[in-house]
């Protein structure tokens, strides 16, 4: 069970039609890879977040399937085309059930 | 029991050669074979994707690769030296300002990190870069 995962996202709050947006996004998270051993010599089980998605009003921008290779705090940067005022929003899935999320809000004139 | 200091190396030199054979054995798929599974076998071309990586990496533990592929579908990444040799899968959306991507990913040691990317046609585009890593990343 991760503990203190918090997101964190960087889009811009206003842009204009047709502009490509840069976004950033990271979560701290210790993304347990499962090849570790703790000091007695037991595997340490995979905790990790397997799967990153960010919708802009709804439609897919990106969906990252993740796996123990990505290293902690798990950070991507990507662009989005923005036509129109909407939200971003960004939501993790967590091996253990958890989904953590975030939402931007941006204005397009 | 108390151990010998001798004693205590010979156990952690044993234990260590069985960690080390370990991910070998129950990690049967290697990068070749995980890269086959994804493309079918397909021919891939090394034109329109590029892939950045740094030449040396100091901390293996966290390595910020940079990947593009404009027109792609879907990206995936390859670590060929890691124990799962699978990294990520970027699939672009409708929404996507550009089929690129950066992220951050862990290496256990020098190896290649490999993107392929899978066209709209099915066809499929394929970078590799060769990373060499001072501390290796994956807790071995």
């Amino acid at each position: 069970m991760a503990e203190n995962v918090t997101p964190r996202v960087r889009a811009p709050r206003e842009a204009s039609v047709g502009e490509v947006v840069s976004v950033r996004t990271l979560i701290s998270h210790p993304m347990e890879s499962g090849m570790r051993r703790d000091g007695d010599g037991n595997v340490i089980p995979r905790s990790i977040i397997n799967r990153f998605v960010c919708t802009f009003n709804g439609e897919v921008v990106v969906d990252v399937t993740m796996e123990p290779s990505i290293a902690t705090n798990p950070y991507f940067q990507f662009e989005a085309k923005v036509m129109e005022s909407g939200t971003f929003n960004f939501t993790w899935y967590d091996d253990d059930g958890s989904v953590y999320e975030d939402s931007s809000d941006i204005t397009v004139s | 029991m108390s151990l010998t200091r001798r004693e205590f190396v010979g156990t952690s030199l044993t234990s260590a050669a069985a960690f080390a054979a370990f991910p070998s054995m129950s990690f049967a798929a290697t990068a070749d074979e995980a890269i086959a599974a994804y493309t079918g076998g397909a021919a891939t071309s090394d034109a329109g994707i590029t892939l950045i990586a740094p030449e040396i990496a100091e901390n293996g533990n966290t390595v910020q690769i940079e990947v593009s592929a404009p027109g792609a579908e879907e990206i995936i990444m390859f670590a060929a030296g890691n124990p799962n040799p699978n990294v990520a899968t970027f699939k672009f959306g409708p929404m996507s300002g550009s089929q690129a991507a950066t992220t951050r990913i862990r290496l256990a040691g020098e190896q290649d990190v490999i993107a392929i990317a899978k066209m709209p046609d099915g066809s499929f585009l394929k970078a590799v870069s060769n990373v060499k890593v001072t501390i290796g990343g994956c807790g071995g």
